[in-house]
């Protein structure tokens, strides 16, 4: 929707100059997020500041019908942040603080535009963890609300609603609520504060944010786990989980993908002889509990097929391996011409049989599918690369190896999205899972909140 | 090929405190890990070993839990470790390590090469290797940052000098210290470690060395006198000139005259 000049003018005084741009102003890089696979430009873009400012546009694009997104860090990968109707786009960035630290509640309370690292650090500095671990640390705190975003610990510590204690929104019509708090526990009524975690910014808009933490763990070691093929990497992980030992996480890394990071980062991997790997990480607050419980883990996988279990155990070490787990998507992303996601979750005894499957898909669609993702906890990250196929061909095959990807993802008891979000991409997906039922009891719900539908039309249902 | 890599235990954190009143590190509680340095060394060696054959032992002065970094280096693929610990040999320098080192190289037994980290993480003066060459008599390059291959009794190094490099080649037995990020290291192994679980650490002591002379040793042989230990000021003011070399030079002439460090 493009706003008339007097919509723009009552914009204009409303913010100052520095923080306001219309159209042509409007740097190509707002029309997309990080995968770019949906396009669309805003015709006004706001770096607000304040919940009362995020009010007051609120409440005049509300009587006004003009459709409004909010972006946070734009790292989003499912358009779900993308203007596709035009209108205003409020970006969160410059609202980065950090308000206040509570060591009583054990909580912290952020602005939504605070950077995953940022928080992540400061929690660190006060001797506190904040425990999701999503790979894009420069994601928003708002984003990661917004996705349910999961991570690298999500096996032992759980995903971002496990640490959302409480939320300031911004209502469509302009009215601040705030849902949830400091507490622990609330069973007063539906959890409002629950269903605005992962709605992607379609219900309201999350200004501020209690989050709980919890104390920084003294050590942690990872195992880098290599074996001849993935299948058997990650067939060991449901009897890892069986072991009844905690770690943080399970990640499994193919041969191919490691190769791509070590291009991208100009560094070499490690180890690159095997096939597949498994890296898991235990934290504690000692070496001993540390110690004992990978050491359980460790003999298993030898007896079990591995074949060695590497230690990752100084910051030096932990660097030359993490640092390569963080630039897959990057990497995979610099392998080829052009690349689209799928991030489905299955139940994690089911992990193989996907992967198993998604090799046998390129083999039949002789195109290159490469993956990574979190064994642990069932949330597979699959990249379908174009290379160099031509348009129309590159179009055809990513229709039907989606198809057949998510209805496979269905059968194995699976969901669409692990914690990138079904945004705009992937709307179609999310119905064939769900069902009529189901997604007429999301609209009825968007309609309480937005009953114009004018925040983030067009996204998610 | 036989290949000796010197290694150190070192604070596993950088934030370790010094007693002011000692001057010594409190290391009491603090967490130790290998000299990060040092593991270009010993990946370096266990891939010289891997193309031509061999052996890769290694060696450290220092208390009996030094014997850990051995162990560690055992499991990344090391065949034999050593440890030269005496009391005797506390309160050492760089003069004093060195020539500890070079003495115990000497019981170790003969390589064909020697090799160091460029520095420690603790000390960070970079003469420990240098100045165990010299007790050993040995050629030796530091700041290495390629070992191209081995000619016969010949190696052939690139020697990073900051602003260029410089392609040189050294008859064997010789000692290199190498940069840091010239490789990555491999990491201990699990199997390795329950394989090896009764690997013995040999000790030498002061009895054990060629030159047993007590006073050359420890604090005795050392001929620094450490005065004070503190943590540096930390400072982060600063100035910044820009322009030519030539013009640069007369602007840190004038103040180096002007606060008379020169006449």
């Amino acid at each position: 929707m493009k706003l008339n000049e007097e919509q723009l003018s009552f914009l204009k005084n409303l913010i100052e100059p520095a923080r306001i741009q219309i159209r042509d102003e409007i740097g190509e890089d707002y029309s997309h997020d990080e995968l770019g696979g949906v396009y669309g430009y805003p015709d006004v873009l706001i770096k607000v500041v304040s919940t009362g400012e995020i009010s007051q546009i609120m409440t005049y694009a509300y009587e006004q019908d003009i459709p409004v997104v909010v972006r946070g860090a734009g790292t989003g990968l499912v358009g779900a942040a993308v203007a596709v109707r035009g209108g205003i786009m409020l970006e969160t960035t410059l609202m980065n603080h950090i308000l206040e630290l509570d060591e009583e509640n054990l909580t912290v309370t952020v602005e939504s535009g605070v950077l995953l690292m940022e928080l992540a650090q400061f929690a660190e500095e006060h001797q506190f963890l904040y425990p999701p671990d999503p790979g894009e640390k420069s994601a928003t705190i708002g984003g990661n609300i917004s996705t349910n975003a999961g991570g690298m610990r999500a096996v032992k510590y759980g995903v971002t609603r496990d640490y959302v204690r409480g939320l300031t929104v911004v209502l469509p019509n302009g009215r601040v609520e705030r849902f949830g708090g400091k507490i622990v526990k609330n069973s007063s009524g539906y959890s409002l504060k629950d269903l605005m975690i992962g709605s992607e910014g379609t219900l309201g808009i999350i200004t501020e944010a209690i989050l709980k933490l919890v104390p920084l763990p003294d050590k942690s070691v990872s195992l880098l786990v290599p074996y001849k093929k993935m299948e058997d990497a990650i067939g060991t992980v449901p009897e890892i989980i069986k072991l009844k030992t905690t770690p943080t996480a399970i990640e499994f890394m193919e041969r191919e993908v490691l190769l791509f990071a070590e291009e991208f980062l100009g560094k070499k991997f490690p180890d690159t002889k095997s096939s597949a790997y498994l890296l898991l990480t235990f934290d504690g607050n000692s070496a001993s509990q540390v110690e004992g419980e990978y050491e359980k883990v460790a003999r298993y996988c030898l007896e079990h097929g591995a074949e060695d279990v590497f230690i990752v155990d100084t910051p030096e070490r932990k660097d030359s391996v993490w640092s390569a787990r963080g630039a897959f998507l990057e990497a995979i992303k610099a392998s080829t011409s052009e690349m689209d996601e799928c991030d489905v979750v299955v139940p994690r005894n089911r992990v193989a049989d996907f992967i198993h499957f998604t090799h046998d898909l390129s083999r039949k669609h002789d195109i290159r599918i490469p993956s990574f993702g979190h064994a642990g906890d069932g949330n597979l990250h699959i990249y379908i690369c174009r290379d160099e196929l031509k348009e129309n061909l590159w179009k055809q095959k990513l229709t039907e190896v989606f198809a057949e990807m998510y209805e496979m993802a269905m059968r194995l008891g699976g969901a669409v999205s692990g914690e990138h979000g079904v945004g705009y991409a992937k709307k179609k997906y999310l119905e064939d899972q769900l069902g009529e039922v189901q997604i007429e009891i999301m609209r009825g719900i968007k309609k309480v909140f937005d009953p114009k539908g004018l925040l983030n039309p067009e996204k998610v249902i | 090929m036989k290949i000796l890599v010197c290694i150190k235990q070192v604070p596993g954190t950088t934030s370790v405190e010094v007693d002011e009143e000692t001057g010594v590190l409190k290391r009491d509680g603090v967490e130790s890990k290998m000299n990060p340095f040092d593991l270009y060394a010993i990946e370096q060696a266990l891939l010289l070993r891997e193309r031509y054959g061999g052996c890769v032992d290694v060696i450290t002065m220092g208390p009996r839990q030094a014997e850990e970094v051995l162990k560690e280096a055992i499991y990344m693929g090391a065949d034999r470790g050593i440890l030269i610990s005496d009391r005797k040999f506390a309160g050492a320098d760089v003069v004093a390590t060195s020539y500890t080192l070079s003495q115990g190289i000497r019981k170790a037994g003969t390589y064909d090469l020697i090799l160091c980290g460029k520095q420690t993480t603790d000390g960070d003066t970079a003469q420990v290797g240098p100045e165990t060459a010299e007790f050993l008599h040995l050629e030796h390059v530091t700041n290495v940052q390629e070992v191209y291959g081995v000619e016969e009794s010949d190696i052939l190094v690139k020697e990073n000098q900051e602003h260029y490099f410089r392609e040189l080649r050294l008859k064997t037995p010789c000692l290199l210290t190498l940069e840091k990020d010239v490789n990555t290291p491999r990491l201990p192994s699990f199997k390795r470690k329950m394989a090896m679980k009764n690997v013995e650490i040999e000790v030498f002591s002061l009895s054990d060395l060629e030159d047993t002379q007590e006073s050359n040793y420890g604090l005795a042989g050392s001929p620094t006198q450490v005065e004070r230990i503190f943590p540096p000021e930390k400072n982060t003011s600063r100035q910044l000139y820009e322009g030519s070399g030539e013009k640069l030079g007369d602007v840190v002439y004038d103040i180096l005259k002007q606060k008379k460090f020169v006449d």
